[in-house]
């Protein structure tokens, strides 16, 4: 076949959940990242737990809200920077680039895997917030779950972006926070905004949460369209 | 009627206004082995990533088979690479690197092919769970040549391929360069160990500064120390 056509190549999608499936069954062996994330998450929630429930007294639903999306980004940053690591190690990442796979099926595939690891993380740190500083955490579980899911979408398709950019950065543990926060702000903000208004026991604000719901959706949109139109250039790294 | 093989025509990169290669114009032709050389900095590796649709040259073009080669050509399905780091995910073990870039590749009946290619290489009897980390640099390159195997490439880049392998592995290497030659690939390697270049290749090229200062074709090969000498001559090392 040396002068013949290449093999036909799959499809997109299945390019992206080949990508996907192969960072999560590296995960499942090792366990190290998720261990890692989740480990990091409690502590942070642990921490808060400590200065600001004390007796019977409550934090406020935006800060338990705060708290809440700290913990989700802050070990999502740590999650993003080992999953480009494997991907830098022994140069994997160049063999995937010269694979005929599209650079957006790489870059979705990075980001689907990258957003699961965050979910399951997401899903230890909502009981726990709920446990130890609202009950209203229950009363709208899978609205804030939703809320999760869209912004850990908007976080995983810039973090990809910028952790691809700088894969081959020998600051790129420093750099990645530091660039990568001031784009997610929006995000966040819209995040914390929303779960809060979910989290009062006694008059929960639906509309507003609906508003910061589909600002989210809007927010995801933004970032995936330019994360794929980013990807190409900044993987490539000449 | 278009010419067989990879034209380069005045290909140059400049990265921030330093010239790491300058107006490089050959032919790589299939069913040739060519050695590219040159001193560290010479532009080796530059060269090797713009033939691999990796790096985009500032200047020139790439046609192979008389078809436009560049960033996102199709073409790239049908081109293997060979680096001094091996390209594998150390996480999974031999079987499952294979395949998942079988399946990348499109191939047919990826965990036969992956058997297969574990066979050729020598790898068929390694611990089936064994992760590629553990392996040694040998069995590493040994595996990553697999890899780049697997979809039967017209175009085969090496960069250091033996600098990890004993000697053993590098004699062992050079045969597959050969077999490959004779299957009729384009076989492309950056190298500085010219003992090791000279034997098996048919056509030399040597850059100094991202210029070439050497590069012809010769039908009976070259033997090590007309390489020695030539490399002497044009570079000063």
């Amino acid at each position: 076949m040396a002068d013949g056509a290449p093999p036909a190549t799959p499809g997109f999608a299945a390019q992206v959940l080949r990508i996907a499936a192969k960072d999560l069954r590296i995960e499942l062996r090792s366990r190290e990242i998720l261990l890692t994330m989740t480990f990091l998450a409690v502590v942070i929630v642990l921490i808060f737990s400590f200065a600001f429930v004390v007796g019977d007294a409550r934090p406020s639903p935006s800060v338990t809200a705060g708290i809440l999306w700290i913990a989700v980004i802050v070990s999502g940053t740590v999650g993003l920077g080992r999953t480009y690591d494997r991907e830098r190690e022994g140069e994997a990442i160049r063999s995937l680039l010269l694979s005929p796979v599209p650079r957006g099926a790489i870059y979705l595939g990075k980001l689907v895997a990258t957003a699961a690891l965050m979910v399951i993380v997401e899903g230890v740190l909502t009981a726990l917030a709920g446990f130890l500083f609202a009950g209203g955490v229950l009363a709208h579980v899978a609205w804030i779950a939703l809320l999760l899911a869209l912004g850990t979408v908007g976080f995983a398709a810039a973090g990809c972006v910028f952790s691809a950019a700088l894969l081959r950065s020998r600051s790129r543990d420093v750099l990645l926070s530091t660039l990568l926060y001031p784009i997610i702000v929006p995000i966040v903000i819209a995040g914390a905004r929303g779960t809060s208004q979910l989290l009062d026991p006694l008059a929960p604000d639906l509309e507003g949460a609906r508003f910061w719901t589909q600002f989210l959706v809007a927010l995801d949109v933004i970032f995936v369209t330019v994360g794929l139109w980013a990807f190409e250039p900044v993987a490539a790294g000449d | 009627m278009t010419a067989a093989g990879l034209i380069l025509e005045g290909v140059g990169k400049t990265y921030d206004g330093r010239r790491a290669l300058v107006d490089v114009s050959t032919t790589f032709a299939p069913g040739q082995v060519s050695a590219v050389l040159g001193p560290n900095g010479a532009g080796k590796s530059t060269l090797l990533g713009i033939v691999s649709t990796l790096v985009t040259p500032t200047a020139g073009r790439l046609r192979w088979d008389g078809v436009p080669l560049a960033r996102g050509s199709a073409a790239r399905a049908r081109i293997g690479y060979v680096g001094h780091e091996p390209g594998l995910y150390g996480d999974l073990d031999a079987r499952e690197n294979l395949i998942l870039f079988a399946r990348l590749y499109g191939v047919a009946d990826p965990a036969g092919r992956a058997h297969a290619m574990l066979a050729r290489v020598g790898l068929a009897d390694v611990a089936p769970e064994k992760p590629a980390r553990a392996f040694s640099r040998g069995m590493q390159q040994r595996l990553a040549l697999a890899r780049a195997l697997l979809h039967e490439p017209a175009l085969l880049l090496f960069d250091e391929p033996a600098s990890a392998l004993d000697p053993s592995g590098a004699a062992w290497l050079a045969g597959e360069l050969r077999a490959e030659r004779a299957a009729g690939r384009i076989v492309v390697l950056v190298t500085h160990d010219l003992e090791a270049a000279g034997p098996i290749a048919d056509r030399v090229l040597i850059l100094r500064r991202g210029r070439v200062v050497f590069d012809d074709a010769r039908p009976g090969g070259f033997d090590a120390a007309t390489v020695r000498d030539l490399y002497r001559e044009r570079t000063g090392g």
